[in-house]
């Protein structure tokens, strides 16, 4: 074994770790340049902006103000100075945090039993129904919204459909209307319901539903018993997951919503464009981040939870 | 004789999951359906044709923009899936080290920060940039679409490594394989499926996006989503059906494809 | 040989630290077929592994040949592994993982296809060279993954409970090829198990590992016969233990009264300086060294609590006057008559010299 190629004196352990450190720190260089240049640093700009005065065509002037945070919910009468709610601002914020609950709400309805009726599928066939969840959520969100769009606009396929039956005379108005944005945030976020609930239904054994029975439980009893509270983690995920983006929401809103019915990623875009109020665009900006990093805590929480009952 | 009873089945559930298998396809399935329309409404059929097709082949704007969004789509999702192949071969199967936190949280930003606030926070942050270069090319998109592609190159490549049994590349380095060789020899090629499909992934989202693309891009420069996003606003022609139909399919093929890799991995 | 001195592996710090070896030092000769045998987490991988390379010891030296191995990475050490999984590259083909290490070396192509050719035969597995490692069987992985750790020649070859993963029949025949291929190649083996019946029927010697140390060491014979201590004696076989008092030491054996009054000569404890005299010492009796008799003059008496038949033998549980229980084995022979009930009152009987002392 004297030919084995033994010659090249290794380095001990502790070179090792450094080398390994190294090597870590630049294999890691690409991606923290093009994160740190289009994703994190932008966003510590944004918050310094908040803290800036308007410019008169957009952009700022550099000089230190709490205005936009003031006015994130509240405003000066432009004459009399008075003090008084942003009532604009609120309704969008109340809007938004209303129909993200109730997307969520819905796709919660929906999901949960399609989730279930996925996972009770047998194991082969699975994955095939899972990709059908699948295709649409990664398919075009604005494709998507077009075409829920062409099926409730006044000419589209239901109202269409609707008046050649003769039940209707006038198209029924159901594009730019809230109920257009939710019917749309449901359709585009159902996937999102679905995948975590289905990862822990998929999970559930199936002899504790049969231990149920035997102890003289009814389907309702099982379902509400036993099921629910075992899958519980993915539906607080589920909602989660649904709930944030709504939150967030731009595009939908801004096609169904037909820019009557403003969220606040409308809000938002508006205090950059027509408005030219950057700062508060900005402060704006991370209120919503703020509602959203609270909304991940919790589904970071639910995803740990999970993470206990099955350890 | 009765029944067995089924201890799977709740009442109802299967009729609603059949409603919402319908929910999800129907848009889609009349939104194609109307792209083969020959006459010039999405409601009333009035017959099969291809003319919206050919009518968006010679839309110039069309044209511009489709070809703007796949080079868009390719590099970004090059330098994306680069990155995070490399990121991912840092941070996976190692014990915990300083600074970790920091960088899931940076890999992971695209994820949970909404696209709305990523796209204002670039529109700032390239407005500046743009005022003092003077350059407005495609390297902002670029740029942009790289970053948010990053998280979803890293999650496959990054599950690939965690669920690859450790002691295969041991034994590589027990068999004479210096670092680089085992790396070549054993890792890469139990990587590749990961890899192809991170940046199937990337293709895709970037492809798709509207929200951050419209706030970077320069005048002039539309992609096939924010070109028709500026379309919705004008009376609709089955012509954006048709376009929708291509990208459709595009997304379709390569998220079956992911779904297939994804499934052959042992 | 290997020369392991003071090794100590330490995982974690402070509360929740871990010491997986505690000051292990074992000489393994050259063409030796060399066990480590101990429960799980007693610290037989651990040991393994440093010898591979794959962990470094938080103190200590370990040397082959009289060159140092811990400043080696693993793919400097002439060492080769066949892993509990045994590791195949699920992307090559069988003569392609057995070339790997060759290739890795540098080999010429032509000594490269000579040794895997080689190696097919030795381990029979010809007719598979082209087949993927996931087309063949688990006992035929289990030869693969044999053949590509020989192929380079290593001087040591380590194996971590390979036979673990396969059923009763084929692990029965893979501990004699086993056996077979280290006598062919006259490469030491390092073969860590938990069965102490594989380590009994293959070892030339073994060392009984528990909590991170090495608690004796010796051929099969002499580890089954002269147990050391109580974790060894209990490990190793079924043993019985009895209470006893020492009385005198004359020549090699020591006289020894038992519970019931009755005086044996037994063994005394391995290296150690014998009781004093008058001292209590625990004696082992193997369940297959004592006999049933007449409880009137019987070395020890008491009554017959459960009699367990197994096939081959016969199991007496015989609760003892003292209160031990004692389980003894006879072997079933034709004709033989079974001439006791439970309940009834037995003798039990050994002969003298068969007891062991342990060392306390």
């Amino acid at each position: 074994m004297s030919d084995m190629a033994l010659s090249d004196p290794a380095p001990s352990p502790e070179t090792r770790a450094r080398r390994e450190r190294r090597s870590r720190w630049l294999l890691l260089t690409p991606a923290l340049v093009i994160l740190s240049l289009a994703a994190s640093g932008p966003l510590l700009v944004v918050v310094i902006y908040s803290f800036l005065t308007p410019g008169d065509y957009g952009g700022v002037e550099w000089q230190f103000s709490l205005d936009p945070w003031f006015n994130v919910v509240a405003e000066r009468d432009f004459f009399t100075e008075e003090l008084k709610l942003a009532d604009a601002h609120l309704l969008v914020f109340w809007r938004s945090i209303k129909l993200s609950l109730m997307t969520a709400i819905l796709c919660l309805i929906v999901g949960f039993p399609t989730a279930y009726f996925i996972a009770t599928r047998p194991a082969h066939r699975r994955d095939m129904w899972m990709l059908l969840i699948m295709i649409p959520f990664w398919t075009n969100l604005l494709i998507r919204t077009f075409a829920i769009m062409e099926l409730i606009r006044n000419q589209g396929t239901i109202n269409t459909l609707l008046m050649a039956s003769g039940v209707i005379d006038e198209p029924i108005q159901m594009l730019y209307t809230e109920f257009s944005v939710l019917v749309g945030m449901t359709y585009v976020y159902l996937p999102l319901m679905i995948l975590p609930i289905y990862a822990s239904m998929e999970r559930l054994d199936f002899n504790l539903v049969e231990a149920g029975y035997d102890l003289y439980a009814t389907r309702l009893q099982v379902l509400r018993r036993i099921i629910f509270p075992l899958v519980k983690p993915g539906v607080v995920a589920g909602s989660i997951l649904v709930f944030v983006p709504c939150l967030g929401a731009y595009v939908t809103p801004r096609v169904l919503g037909g820019g009557k019915q403003l969220m606040l990623g409308n809000l938002i875009e508006l205090q950059f464009g027509q408005l030219r109020n950057w700062p508060l665009g900005a402060a704006l900006a991370l209120t919503l981040l703020a509602v959203v990093m609270v909304a991940l805590v919790f589904y970071v929480r639910a995803i740990g939870r999970e993470g206990e009952h099955n350890a | 004789m009765r029944k067995g009873f089924d201890v799977r089945r709740q009442p109802g559930f299967t009729a609603i999951a059949m409603g919402c298998f319908i929910l999800l396809y129907l848009p889609i399935i009349l939104l194609v359906a109307y792209s083969f329309n020959a006459g010039e409404s999405i409601a009333i059929w009035e017959g099969f044709s291809w003319r919206w097709y050919a009518s968006a082949w010679e839309n110039e704007q069309v044209k511009d923009a489709t070809i703007r969004s796949l080079i868009l789509a390719a590099s970004s999702s090059a330098v994306a899936t680069t990155a995070a192949v490399l990121a991912a071969l840092a941070t996976t199967r190692s014990k915990p080290w300083r600074g970790q936190t920091v960088v899931f949280a940076m890999v992971n930003q695209p994820l949970m920060v909404p696209e709305i606030v990523t796209a204002v926070s670039l529109l700032i942050v390239f407005a500046v940039v743009k005022s003092f270069t003077g350059y407005t090319g495609l390297g902002y998109l670029i740029l942009a679409h790289s970053a948010f592609c990053i998280p979803f190159a890293y999650m496959p490549v990054r599950a690939r490594l965690q669920g690859m049994d450790l002691s295969l590349e041991q034994a590589g380095s027990d068999l004479y394989g210096t670092p680089l060789q085992v790396f070549r020899h054993i890792t890469l090629p139990q990587l590749w499926p990961g890899i192809l499909a991170g940046a199937m992934l990337a293709f895709v989202i970037s492809l798709d996006d509207v929200v951050i693309t419209e706030f970077v891009k320069s005048a002039g420069q539309d992609t096939l989503p924010t070109y028709m996003l500026g379309q919705l606003r004008r009376v609709v022609t089955p012509e954006i059906n048709a376009i929708s139909t291509a990208l459709l399919a595009i997304s379709v093929i390569m998220v079956t494809a992911f779904f297939f890799i994804n499934k052959t991995r042992k | 040989m290997i020369e392991i001195e003071g090794l100590t592996k330490t995982f974690g710090e402070g509360p929740t630290a871990f010491t997986a070896l505690d000051d292990v030092s074992v000489t393994i000769q050259s063409n030796e077929f060399f066990t480590l045998l101990g429960p799980s987490g007693c610290g037989k991988t651990t040991l393994l592994r440093t010898i591979a390379g794959f962990l470094d010891p938080t103190r200590g030296k370990l040397t082959l040949d009289g060159e140092d191995l811990l400043s080696k990475p693993p793919h400097h050490r002439p060492v080769n592994t066949v892993f509990q999984s045994y590791a195949l590259f699920p992307h090559m083909t069988v003569s392609e993982n057995i070339a790997f290490g060759l290739q890795m070396l540098k080999r010429p192509k032509a000594e490269i296809s000579a040794t895997v050719s080689e190696m097919l035969e030795l381990v029979q597995m010809t007719a598979m060279a082209d087949r993927k490692t996931a087309q063949i069987s688990g006992g035929q992985q289990q030869r693969v993954a044999l053949a590509r750790a020989l192929a380079p020649r290593p001087k040591v070859l380590l194996l971590d409970e390979p036979l673990s993963a396969l059923d009763f029949k084929l692990r029965k025949e893979m501990q004699l090829e086993l056996k077979r291929l280290q006598h062919e190649t006259g490469i030491t083996f390092v073969f860590v198990t938990h069965d102490q019946e594989e380590a009994l029927t293959m070892s030339d010697r073994i060392a009984v590992m528990n909590a991170g140390t090495i608690r004796q060491i010796g051929g099969p014979r002499d580890i089954y016969d002269h147990p050391a201590e109580r974790f060894v004696a209990d490990f190793i076989g079924d043993t019985n233990f009895l209470k006893a008092q020492m009385l005198s030491t004359e020549g090699a054996g020591s006289k020894v009264r038992l519970s019931s009054g009755a005086e044996i000569m037994a063994k005394p404890a391995q290296g150690e300086p014998p009781a004093t005299n008058g001292a209590s010492v625990t004696l082992a009796v193997r369940p297959e060294h004592a006999d049933l008799c007449d409880p009137n003059g019987a070395l020890l008496a008491g009554s017959l609590k459960n009699v367990v038949y197994f096939g081959t033998d016969t199991h007496y549980h015989v609760g003892l006057e003292s209160g031990e229980m004692f389980i003894l084995r006879r072997q079933n022979q034709p004709g033989h008559t079974q001439n006791w009930a439970t309940g009834d009152r037995v003798g039990l009987d050994f002969a003298p010299g068969t007891a062991q002392i342990l060392k306390d």
